[in-house]
């Protein structure tokens, strides 16, 4: 039992993810707004608890010498709630967009949590991806692989007329720029016919060499729901993307980025170009958003300029902010908060922007780091002197 | 004794108020040289001018072949001139190592292929810095040197001038420019640092400092050769006795009778 609570073993983890899977499907399942309610209370005293009795820190250690397992426990328990709702289609559109979302939530992170690029556009970034996957599907025969991949592009290209204007401003100016950007971008789609104006477009189903992810899978008497598809799909973008990030940050080029965002001045008094290094993350983080929007879009099979609102970039600031600014695994969190509450709870719905908001404010006030703060950067998981 | 750096007619100007004012003076290779004056003699800018953080209004600065008047602060850097600032500029939420390979970036490898795929590579390169971080930093401070994956505004406030010190020192400049480094220290403190860069100076001979410095006892102790500013322009220059015995001088700090 000692050798099992101690932080050199995998168990505190893979225990922490067993609870955190048992509670999402206890979560998703749940029908009544009063088991909602109940499940959550009752998760969070639950969280208190233990973190009263350092739980936490146990867990928090014992995935950190165990990056690998760790890493495979977020997998499987993805892949449990996937067999356990494996018929029912909401709760996998959910668990879908909740990955995409950690993918877009992933390229902000890069942009204003490591390089202190603000960009109050990343819906409109998102949005990018959704409309060329709507028209690249409905007027040309490409792979869908490529329009995912063009649609990641066509955000990084449109973001890269951005960054002239976000380079030359500071701070809450290069705020407003994307800000500006994020409601031109969305007048623009209600008035252009050719995209369908604001009743918006239709998307194609995603084809994937030949397999077709509007269908749902069938083995024997199981019967999948198709979004199940996009659900694997999702998950694979969303490890990519976080072993990428991941990776970025451990590395000297995540210093430039965090030296950019601390110290201009000082960053060029040591050699390093600081244009270089924001347009990077700008355009990197835009990438992942625009590819996350185009599976988005062919998983909907419908877009619209109201889905890319202002409110929706607020979104997901907040969704970085809450998770821990310049924390993957913290917005990974996160995101599956912000997007799965007010879904189960429909009474939090009419007033989920003001509760983000009194959310946002309260983690600045109280926790700056956010929910899970950022640690020291650590180049190799495991390294010691 | 071969010249490092010399600058000729070298003016900064901002609006109507002139901090350098047709400034010329050299620097010999492998000196110390102090550089003095009142406040407000345009000290600060001198350096700001020469690291290229201002765009000189006027004159040009001649470094082994290169003008730095005309160059941007990362060109200036990559040719070999670091520094420390007046007001200390580290990334505190940073780790001690960070903040010493953001001095070393011209040492490091900054290839996305590099960083994010080549990771036995990436490793090796980080390991040989790390070895080379701590042994600089182990000459200035033993028991910092076992600390430098803590953040840096967690230690205090001498730990934090040595840290920047090994900062501008761990890509092997040829030339170091220290911006007042006793400011905020007691004498002992500043005369402990002062036997550090000694130290490390031993280890990098082709190595010239230019160092600004308001306590007298230091500049008389570590340099080899003053130079005095007053209203961006150069009054004196000598040996600390000689300057410290100059009518000029002593005018331009304590005003005339």
């Amino acid at each position: 039992m000692r050798r099992l609570l101690d932080a050199a073993s995998p168990a505190p983890a893979l225990a922490s993810m067993a609870a955190v899977t048992l509670f999402a499907v206890l979560f998703l399942h749940a029908e009544s707004q009063e088991a909602v309610i109940g499940i959550t209370v009752v998760a969070v005293i639950a969280l208190l608890l233990l973190a009263r009795f350092g739980w936490n820190r146990l867990a928090a250690a014992s995935f950190a010498g165990h990056s690998r397992s760790g890493q495979a426990s977020v997998l499987i328990g993805v892949l449990v709630i996937v067999a356990v709702f494996h018929d029912q289609h909401f709760p996998l559109l959910m668990l879908a967009s909740v990955l995409l979302y950690i993918v877009v939530c992933l390229g902000l992170n890069l942009q204003f949590g490591y390089a202190g690029v603000v960009n109050f556009a990343g819906a409109a970034f998102y949005g990018v991806g959704c409309y060329t996957a709507a028209v690249l599907t409905s007027h040309t025969a490409l792979p869908h692989l490529a329009v995912v991949l063009i649609g990641g592009l066509m955000a990084a290209v449109i973001g890269s007329l951005l960054i002239l204007p976000v380079l030359r401003t500071y701070g809450h100016y290069a705020a407003l720029v994307t800000i500006a950007f994020g409601i031109l971008f969305r007048v623009f789609l209600e008035v252009n016919d050719a995209l369908g104006g604001p009743q918006g477009m239709k998307v194609q189903g995603m084809e994937i060499l030949g397999w077709k992810l509007n269908e749902g899978l069938q083995f024997g008497d199981l019967e999948f729901s198709f979004y199940a598809n996009y659900v694997l799909v999702a998950l694979v973008m969303a490890a990519v993307a976080f072993m990428l990030v991941r990776r970025l940050e451990r590395s000297w080029i995540g210093l430039n980025l965090d030296a950019v965002r601390l110290d201009e001045t000082a960053s060029a008094a040591f050699g390093i170009d600081v244009a270089r290094w924001k347009i990077t993350a700008f355009t990197l983080g835009n990438f992942l958003t625009g590819l996350a929007g185009a599976v988005y879009a062919m998983m909907t099979g419908f877009v619209a300029p109201n889905s890319f609102t202002f409110g929706d970039s607020l979104i997901l600031v907040s969704i970085v902010i809450l998770g821990g600014i310049g924390n993957p695994w913290g917005l990974t969190v996160a995101a599956a908060i912000v997007l799965m509450l007010p879904e189960k709870l429909q009474f939090i719905q009419e007033y989920r922007l003001l509760l983000y908001a009194g959310l946002v404010i309260l983690i600045l006030l109280f926790r700056p780091g956010g929910l899970m703060p950022r640690q020291v950067r650590n180049y190799l998981p495991g390294w010691k002197p | 004794m071969s010249t490092l750096l010399a600058c000729e007619g070298l003016s900064m100007r901002f609006g109507g108020l002139v901090a350098l004012n047709e400034l010329s003076l050299a620097v010999n290779a492998g000196e110390i040289l102090g550089l003095i004056g009142p406040n407000g003699s345009g000290k600060t800018t001198f350096f700001n001018v020469i690291t290229g953080i201002y765009q000189a209004s006027e004159g040009r600065v001649d470094y082994l072949g290169h003008d730095l008047a005309r160059m941007s602060a990362q060109e200036i850097y990559r040719a070999g001139v670091t520094r420390t600032f007046q007001r200390s500029r580290l990334c505190l939420p940073l780790s001690i190592f960070d903040n010493l390979m953001i001095g070393n970036h011209r040492r490091l490898n900054h290839g996305l292929w590099f960083n994010l795929f080549q990771r036995a590579a990436f490793r090796r390169q980080f390991e040989e810095q790390h070895a080379k971080a701590r042994g600089l930093v182990r000459t200035f401070s033993a028991p910092l040197a076992e600390r430098l994956f803590e953040a840096a505004g967690s230690v205090n406030m001498i730990d934090r001038r040595r840290i920047e010190i090994c900062r501008a020192l761990i890509s092997e400049p040829t030339l170091l420019l220290l911006d007042e480094p006793s400011a905020g220290m007691t004498h002992e403190e500043t005369r402990e640092l002062m036997d550090d860069i000694l130290i490390v100076r031993e280890h990098m001979p082709g190595l010239s400092i230019i160092i600004i410095e308001h306590e007298m006892n230091v500049i008389e102790r570590i340099t080899e050769r003053c130079i005095v500013l007053n209203f961006g322009q150069k009054i004196c220059e000598g040996p600390y006795a000689q300057v410290a015995a100059d009518a000029q001088v002593q005018e331009a700090y304590l005003g005339t009778e």
